[in-house]
């Protein structure tokens, strides 16, 4: 996949362009996951690069090699701070990639990690970070078999970004993909949502609120392997939940699947982050996870698949929050508690705070 | 959540709508003034389940729809200077001026930064000495104490790198407007409760009483706004045309008299521009001539920059409740949520942008009639 979290132009010209909605340059609203993100590739990087294993825009690709179907996805990490409650960005870099990997049905084996650092950043910080992506790698089954360093002057980077590839290798029978959700299927989310966006906001510098919040960040192998081990096939569609959160998932999903989402107004959202939200008025459907996905599966082993994926710590809370319907096609709709209806649409760039 | 979930419980939500539906004999036609409220009640439905015994009508309330094209540009125009940090509330950054919006001004390096409180502005400005500091001061009287705050602390510490870009409204004279405009279709009000926990409501009996029109004061929870639906709905139904309080949680009848007491040292009314509407006598703050040197207009020289609206655009007739979105010769056409023409259409609790999404889901709600 093509990742586009652009977190700096290094324009400097200052001028208003004209007409208004294409600003000319990059935003960062063409990071956030959302319409702008989408309309970055399919406009410059889809009529480029399109290919048939790209087209789908995936979490990864599924490309033969000899034969064998593997999995390849990449992923590029920046994030400020660099650590965090509940992690660092060396933990992100490996779930981030290993469950891209996931999402594809595959069990992920080698990562490779390239590092853009920045003068001045300190060997204490760098050492926490690679120690957690050594351990995370560790306990994901998944071994870092190549790298790179470089390092650019102070100013130029936000302490260190890391690009992370991850390879997996597939079983048979076992092929999930956005464009596979069918009426009725069950929609199932994996745990409580909303956790590292508003851990990160609450770390973030110049926000003066504090708020008991780690974030999720986690491996979801063992979730995967869980749902294909007790109910295979009968698994649709894998998404994991990052940026622009799950609502930007599930509409990904509707429009691959030409197909609805109802979802109920019951959403699993931690009391701290739904306070943290109300504060800064943001959206927990549209805050990012990193150890959180939502998995579509045929409604006859919905059962089986919330027991699976329950029987593991990082699942333990897995829900259904809704249903894939044939109606309002490419849509996500949430029900709410008065019976009313509220289009959950994808953002077009990243959350802005209401002021009122 | 203690103190927010229990206004939200969907039993006696249910049970509020259900009442609301019995005692209306006829569907009435209720405008909610805040913005704050619009997304309650598109959030949750509430037009939705009650649309056999009330239209509601999203009023001008939203600060980010209401500010003039005119003070967006200078915003824009100020942004761009490179010895300028400009800051903001966060949801003015995608608001369109004439040619771009604060976002695109940031992505080609101008300084902007989302500020949740207009006093980190005043400090953003104490740690950059180098810097003019330049806070977009806008929203309706929640947000003047706070910003009149801003004001007069930079004033007290002698902060002379800080301004403000003032474009603040207030309430009463956008409702006498609408309530004078020949087209008028407002019968009564949910006026908007943190307006009203500064203000108190006693300026809204005098309207209440010439217009004849109920007006209640309410809050921004579900329950919050269907009982406030409900106690109008009653009102309507018995004739009378009283201002009631139901935020009584928040909301005193003389308000906040200390917070008061800052915004009129600091603010002077003023006629003030709304976007889509045109200007309103007597309906914004400005700064008083005692804080001249900390307003942005006089300091960077911006009284020359004017702007003329889309003529394609009739937000003004949308906020005043004379025109559904749909039925606006631009909706969904060339005015949509990804390119809009005017404010309504920015936001997701924009009027026109939540029927845009909305009639996506519901058939029987037209789009782009005539794009």
């Amino acid at each position: 996949m093509i990742t586009t979290s652009l977190r700096r132009s290094a324009l400097q010209q200052v001028a208003c362009p004209t007409p208004a909605p294409d600003s000319g340059c990059v935003q960062l609203g063409h990071g956030s996951g959302g319409k702008m993100s989408a309309r970055l590739l399919r406009e410059r990087f889809l009529p480029r690069f399109g290919n048939k294993y790209l087209d789908g825009l995936g979490d990864g690709a599924r490309v033969p090699v000899e034969g064998v179907e593997v999995v390849v996805s990449t992923d590029t990490f920046v994030v400020s701070p660099l650590e965090f409650p509940g992690g660092n960005i060396g933990h992100l870099a490996v779930h981030g990639t290993v469950n891209d990997v996931a999402m594809m049905g595959a069990v992920p084996k080698y990562l490779s990690a390239g590092f853009v650092l920045e003068e001045g950043l300190g060997f204490d910080v760098l050492d926490r970070i690679l120690d957690a992506m050594a351990e995370a790698s560790a306990a994901c089954g998944v071994e870092i078999v190549t790298g790179d360093t470089k390092v650019v002057d102070r100013g130029k980077a936000d302490g260190l970004f890391v690009n992370t590839t991850g390879v997996g290798f597939l079983s048979d029978g076992f092929r999930p993909a956005p464009d596979l959700a069918r009426p009725g299927d069950s929609v199932l989310v994996t745990g409580p949502l909303g956790r590292h966006g508003m851990a990160i906001m609450a770390a973030r510098e110049g926000l003066a609120f504090e708020a008991d919040i780690e974030s999720d960040t986690a491996s979801l192998v063992p979730l995967v392997e869980a749902l294909r081990v007790a109910v295979g096939a009968g698994v649709h569609c894998l998404r994991d939940a990052t940026r622009g959160g799950v609502a930007s998932a599930l509409n990904e999903i509707a429009q691959a699947s030409g197909v609805g989402v109802a979802l109920s107004g019951d959403l699993p959202v931690p009391t701290a982050v739904e306070a943290a939200c109300e504060m800064l008025g943001l959206d927990p459907l549209y805050v990012a996870n990193e150890g959180v996905m939502v998995a579509l599966v045929s409604p006859e082993v919905e059962a089986d698949a919330l027991a699976a994926l329950r029987a593991h710590p990082v699942g333990a809370s897995a829900t259904r929050i809704g249903h894939v319907v044939a109606e309002h096609q490419g849509m996500v709709v949430l029900r709410t508690g008065l019976g009313g209806t509220r289009v959950v649409d994808m953002l077009p760039g990243d959350q802005l705070p209401r002021i009122c | 959540m203690k103190y927010l979930s229990e206004y939200r419980d969907p039993a006696m939500a249910r049970g509020l709508v259900q009442r609301i539906l019995d005692t209306a004999t006829k569907r009435w036609t209720l405008m909610e003034v805040c913005g704050g409220q619009t997304h309650t009640i598109v959030k949750q439905g509430i037009n939705e389940v009650l649309s056999n015994a009330v239209e509601m009508i999203h009023g001008p309330g939203c600060p980010v729809c209401v500010t003039p094209l005119v003070q967006i540009d200078r915003a824009l125009h100020l942004a761009a200077r490179p010895d300028v940090i400009f800051t903001s509330f966060g949801d003015m950054l995608r608001v369109p001026g004439s040619e771009c919006d604060l976002l695109q001004v940031k992505a080609r390096g101008g300084n902007v930064r989302i500020v949740y409180s207009p006093l980190d502005a005043v400090e953003i400005a104490r740690r950059n000495p180098d810097k003019e500091v330049v806070f977009f001061a806008v929203g309706f009287e929640t947000t003047a104490p706070a910003n009149a705050m801003a004001v007069w602390r930079a004033s007290e510490l002698g902060v002379e790198n800080f301004s403000v870009l003032v474009s603040h409204v207030t309430v009463p004279p956008a409702m006498v407007a609408i309530l004078e405009d020949p087209g008028n279709r407002v019968q009564g009000f949910l006026a908007a409760g943190h307006v009203c926990t500064v203000m108190g409501w006693d300026e809204y009996e005098p309207l209440a009483a010439k217009y004849q029109v109920p007006i209640v004061v309410t809050g921004f929870e579900p329950l919050d706004i269907l009982e406030g639906i409900w106690m109008a709905v009653r009102q309507l139904e018995d004739g009378r045309h009283e201002v009631e309080n139901q935020y009584v949680r928040s909301v005193r009848r003389e308000g906040n008299r200390p917070a008061q007491d800052l915004v009129s040292r600091v603010f002077q009314v003023v006629d003030r521009g709304w976007r889509g509407i045109g200007t309103i006598p007597g309906s914004g703050l400005g700064l008083r001539s005692e804080f001249a040197s900390f307003d942005a207009e006089r300091k960077f020289g911006l009284e020359g920059i004017s702007a003329e609206e889309s003529a394609d655009c009739h937000a003004g007739d949308v906020l005043k409740g004379r025109l559904k979105p749909f039925e606006c010769p631009a909706f969904g056409g060339r005015c949509t949520p990804e390119s809009p023409l005017g404010a309504p259409m920015v936001s997701t609790e924009g009027a026109c942008a939540a029927y845009y999404n909305f009639s996506r889901v519901q058939a029987d709600v037209p789009v782009g009639v005539a794009s």
